[in-house]
């Protein structure tokens, strides 16, 4: 149940996941290492979405196993709800809670499940709103802010868990162009400040500056596997170098 | 007979003769009360069956059973379903005389079946109507509040249904409404609400224009009265909203 090597934050084993008839893993072997900024590139349909939300079982498996912080989370005995608190998730679509305040937002999760007082709540939601420099929009509502200052918000709503681990899917993607910086500026000041981050995403540019792994899935599998260097330099399969043609 | 002596006669005989204006209020205390237990009822039940059924939809619907819970669940929401099919199926006054004349055939307590009745006959429409307001939530803010580390239910309390009521007020006013209106038929199992008063005093006093009129008004009135306070419960709490 416990895997001995202690740096390793996700180990993911064999993952299969179907549709109903569509198949749409076929057995993903990845590992997550403390510290580790995966980035997960891949066509659309390719299952690199399907992948990132199995790891929080947002997806339920159909099969295979994957163990957080040692504990195999696909057990039915394991109650997930305590391991998500230790994954923050981010969605393309930003899904802040449309009836509260952004205070409010980032607040719910801490007061609620971390059993932290309101005041403490707030002081720390504060803090983490200087930091994404919107400390001034702490009692808008979701649909008075742009769109990638409701993004900012939702990566601090997920690091007001203080989570060990964030799963971002492609958080710029419903951005519009000139929002997309300050999106990933924030992400990237994460990652330097040692989150341990999968990320999946379609910039190329990203991936290539703060990727530590950069992984390519194609028809379920993850195809290629490398460090950002040799993976952009020096592709090896000729899926990923079409694609990489493509889309650089 | 001068024709404004003959309006003054209707008026006397249909409101102060034997005191009949007070039968009107007594009738129109029966109707209120009818609504109201019956809305509290159809309001409770139909929530009740709005989370067997929408609970089904999402974490079931198209998947097998695998926890004992799972077939727990896909029973209710057969029994649910089976309910709301039987009672949006019959007209409301037969459902409420199978209710008086059968179920309570020995005690023939009327205003019991009435309350029953009419309020498990509100509760299917109000479970349609909750259910379709839960659904038209978006997906992503259940899953946004699961990824937090929110269960099932906290999920439901603090992100879907208070969304979800402002979605549906309107149409939870609407099913109100149509409650008031649908207890003029508790007269069938011999309870004298407003309808069956007016008609009562048409046929004492072959007076058809003033009771019936006069009924109809205060019906009206309730109504305009209920669409107000909606109205202004649902700008309240839209002002809550950005």
């Amino acid at each position: 149940m416990t895997t001995d090597n202690s740096n390793v934050l996700i180990k993911v084993d064999n993952l299969c996941k179907s549709f109903d008839d569509v198949e749409v893993l076929k057995g993903i072997n990845a590992e997550i290492d403390k510290g580790d900024v995966m980035v997960v590139i891949g066509a659309s349909g390719s299952g690199k979405s399907t992948f990132l939300r199995c790891l929080n079982l947002l997806e339920e498996p159909t099969s295979g196993s994957i163990y957080f912080e040692g504990t195999d989370i696909t057990d039915a005995s394991v109650d997930i709800n305590v391991h998500r608190q230790k994954m923050g998730m981010v969605f393309q679509q930003f899904n802040l809670f449309p009836h509260m305040t952004v205070l409010r937002n980032m607040t719910l999760g801490p007061t609620r499940l971390l059993r932290q007082s309101r005041e403490e709540a707030e002081a720390n939601a504060m803090k983490l709103l200087e930091r994404v420099g919107l400390a001034d929009r702490a009692n808008a509502y979701p649909s008075q802010l742009s769109g990638g200052q409701k993004q900012r918000i939702a990566i601090v709503r997920a690091l007001a868990m203080n989570p060990d681990v964030m799963l971002f899917d492609e958080p710029t993607s419903a951005l519009d162009p000139e929002m997309v910086g300050e999106v990933l500026e924030v992400m990237k000041q994460l990652a330097r400040d040692g989150m341990t981050m999968v990320v999946v995403t379609h910039e190329m540019g990203f991936a290539r500056e703060v990727g530590t792994k950069i992984v390519f899935v194609d028809e379920g599998v993850i195809v290629e596997q490398n460090a950002p260097e040799e993976f952009f330099s020096n592709p090896k399969s000729p899926r990923l170098r079409e694609f990489l043609s493509k889309v650089l | 007979m001068d024709f404004f002596e003959g309006i003054a006669q209707s008026f006397v005989k249909t409101f102060i003769n034997d005191d009949r204006w007070l039968q009107l209020l007594n009738g129109l205390g029966v109707t209120i009360l009818i609504t109201l237990v019956a809305a509290a009822i159809g309001v409770v039940l139909g929530f009740l069956i709005a989370m067997v059924r929408s609970t089904y939809d999402m974490q079931l619907q198209g998947k097998k059973c695998r926890k004992p819970n799972d077939y727990v669940l896909k029973v209710l929401n057969v029994i649910c379903n089976f309910y709301i099919t039987i009672i949006r199926g019959t007209p409301v006054v037969i459902q409420l005389m199978i209710m008086y004349f059968i179920v309570f055939a020995s005690s023939r307590a009327g205003i019991v079946a009435a309350f029953l009745s009419f309020g498990m006959n509100s509760a299917a429409y109000v479970a349609e109507i909750v259910r379709s307001g839960i659904m038209s939530i978006d997906k992503g803010q259940f899953e946004a509040s699961r990824s937090l580390g929110f269960n099932y239910r906290s999920t439901m309390w603090h992100i879907i249904m208070p969304q979800a009521f402002k979605n549906i007020l309107p149409a939870l006013g609407n099913e109100f409404i149509v409650l008031v209106k649908e207890t003029s038929v508790a007269g069938y199992v011999a309870l004298q609400d407003l309808t069956y008063v007016g008609n009562l005093i048409r046929s004492r006093t072959y007076e058809a224009f003033f009771p019936l009129i006069t009924v109809a008004l205060i019906y009206l009135i309730i109504v305009l009265i209920l669409s107000f306070l909606l109205k202004k419960l649902e700008r309240r709490l839209r002002n809550s909203d950005h």
